[in-house]
């Protein structure tokens, strides 16, 4: 079972080349032999000419830090007032059980349906972005802290009980070790939701950033630019999602779930 | 069995305050009528032309809505949403079972999948729009590519994970490949695959809406500013109880549809805890 063979550990990641490899050149095939309207889709070709003129260019990392600018912000609100409200919504079974039906029909609200109010009370802002960012992302991270304050160990809440311990230390030393892996499985799911967000935040709204890089190529015709644009963004999830899977790992060394996978 | 009897020992319970067939409707109930309550006092007595009363959004919404607006915009619009997740299914669980069962394919294409997830889904419209035009086949497309990755990398992923023993039960049983997919790759990797599914719903409405808000030129600022210029606010507002209404209407019945498949599962679990 084990992979222990040099062939035997590196097929997975050889293989996944020969993929990606494979998957351009039919790309490439697509837009050369014109079975796509060439026009709309140029080639891989193309298209990395296009990332590397992108990656020379000052305005373009300007453009890239403008949408990481909206994602890291409207994470931070989110992710705060997730903790927040879900702690102290979570901690009451009185409060629990009398908002449940209002959080059930709030969270299901596709974020975008607010995009008028936002725009009407923040203009064509960065601002007007986020309130759909943090709307969307914020539920992910309330439920997910919910989950996660409910699952207090009856043995851990009735020995800090013995002990004593005031309500003070409880939170850092009871509820939060408790909740952190809700509250990392909610972050994670966030920080996509909140990538889609963002990126339609710059598309609909027109707040500047990669989305709204990308309708302006687009009006100028360059689709290789476009195809660039689609690609970076791509990129950019990957990164943002590796970042945080490494943060996971690192904060909870100590949990069951990450110190089994080292055993197995 | 009973060691898992002695658990259930009911303490006696405080008299409640409330008879009992009032306390779930309270539940239910009470905080939204609170919320609407306020809401209407505060905008009665500062009355906001942004933030308009409950009974006027209500008004303004049956206004809308509730005429042959349902025939014209809500059901085709509900259409397509539901065209869109349904090939959205069937692609993700052909592909994802196809991919999921057989060791390279899945070395080979995950990477390309992966990244393919990751792209935010509202990137391609533009893209579709230029190939598609911005007709119904558009529409349905963006909802179908959006929504369909969620699905195929959890098939994948659930496909993956079928109990070894299982699996060689069918082999040295030697059943047709019909039966080893209907009785044992489905079910067994049904969890996972509700879990995409709903992880691809939410995506599905929020591309509904966009697919449909794209095909203004310049954005839909230019709409909002009319909305602004003829105090359209409660139409607004409508609009987000409208989608609301379907979110919600969406996820009951996912829910119930997931009761329904899983409910071995839910058995199982249980057994396994008691």
């Amino acid at each position: 079972m084990a992979r222990t063979t040099l062939w035997g550990r590196s097929r997975p990641v050889l293989l996944g080349i020969v993929g990606v490899l494979a998957f351009l050149v039919i790309w490439e095939a697509a837009s050369r032999l014109a079975w796509v309207n060439p026009t709309y889709l140029p080639s891989a070709t193309e298209t990395l000419a296009a990332l590397g003129r992108f990656a020379v260019d000052r305005y373009y990392w300007g453009v890239v830090g403008d949408t990481m600018i909206t994602w890291s912000i409207g994470m931070l609100i989110a992710t705060i007032a997730g903790v927040l409200l879900g702690t102290i919504i979570g901690l009451s079974t009185f409060l629990r059980r009398y908002t449940r039906t209002t959080i059930e029909f709030l969270r299901p609200i596709p974020s975008v349906a607010i995009i008028p109010i936002a725009v009407v009370l923040f203009g064509v802002t960065r601002e007007a972005s986020l309130v759909i960012v943090v709307f969307a992302t914020f539920w992910q991270i309330l439920i997910q802290v919910l989950y996660g304050v409910a699952d207090i160990d009856p043995v851990a809440r009735d020995t800090q009980r013995v002990f004593g311990l005031g309500p003070l230390r409880r939170f850092p030393f009871l509820i939060f070790p408790t909740a952190l892996p809700y509250l990392m499985t909610g972050i994670r799911l966030g920080a996509t939701v909140a990538m889609i967000l963002t990126v339609t935040g710059e598309l609909l709204i027109g707040a500047r950033g990669i989305g709204w890089l990308l309708l302006q190529r687009s009006s100028a015709g360059d689709y290789a630019g476009v195809y660039a644009l689609v690609v970076t963004a791509g990129v950019l999830a990957l990164i943002l999602n590796l970042i945080i899977r490494v943060i996971e790992r690192r904060l909870l060394a100590w949990h069951q779930s990450v110190r089994g996978e080292v055993l197995v | 069995m009973s060691v898992s009897e002695t658990r259930h020992i009911q303490l006696p319970r405080p008299k409640p305050r409330v008879p009992g067939w009032l306390r779930l409707p309270l539940e239910w109930f009470a905080f939204p009528i609170i919320i609407v309550v306020i809401w209407s006092l505060v905008s009665a007595v500062w009355p906001d032309k942004y933030f308009p009363a409950p009974v006027v959004i209500g008004e303004t919404f049956a206004q809308t809505w509730l005429n042959e607006a349902i025939f014209t915009d809500i059901l085709p619009s509900l259409g397509r949403l539901g065209l869109g997740i349904v090939i959205s299914i069937v692609v993700g669980l052909a592909l994802g079972v196809l991919v999921g069962s057989s060791k390279w394919l899945r070395e080979l294409l995950e990477p390309i999948f992966e990244f393919f997830r990751a792209v935010p889904p509202p990137m391609i419209v533009p893209l579709l729009i230029l190939v598609l035009g911005s007709g119904d086949v558009m529409k349905v497309a963006v909802i179908a590519t959006g929504a369909m990755w969620p699905i195929l990398l959890n098939t994948i992923e659930g496909v993956r994970a079928v109990d070894q023993v299982q699996r060689e039960t069918v082999t040295s049983f030697r059943l047709p490949g019909v039966h080893r997919l209907v009785f044992v790759t489905l079910p067994s990797a049904s969890p996972q695959i509700m879990t995409g599914i709903r992880q691809s719903l939410s995506v599905a409405l929020i591309l509904m809406v966009i697919s449909e808000m794209f095909f203004v030129e310049s954005g839909i600022g230019l709409q909002i500013e009319i909305y602004k210029q003829n105090y359209q606010y409660a139409a607004m507002w409508a609009l987000i109880l409208l989608l609301g209404l379907v979110g919600v209407v969406l996820a009951v019945l996912f829910q119930i549809a997931e009761r329904y498949i899983l409910a071995w599962f839910r058995g199982l679990k249980g057994a396994e805890r008691a």
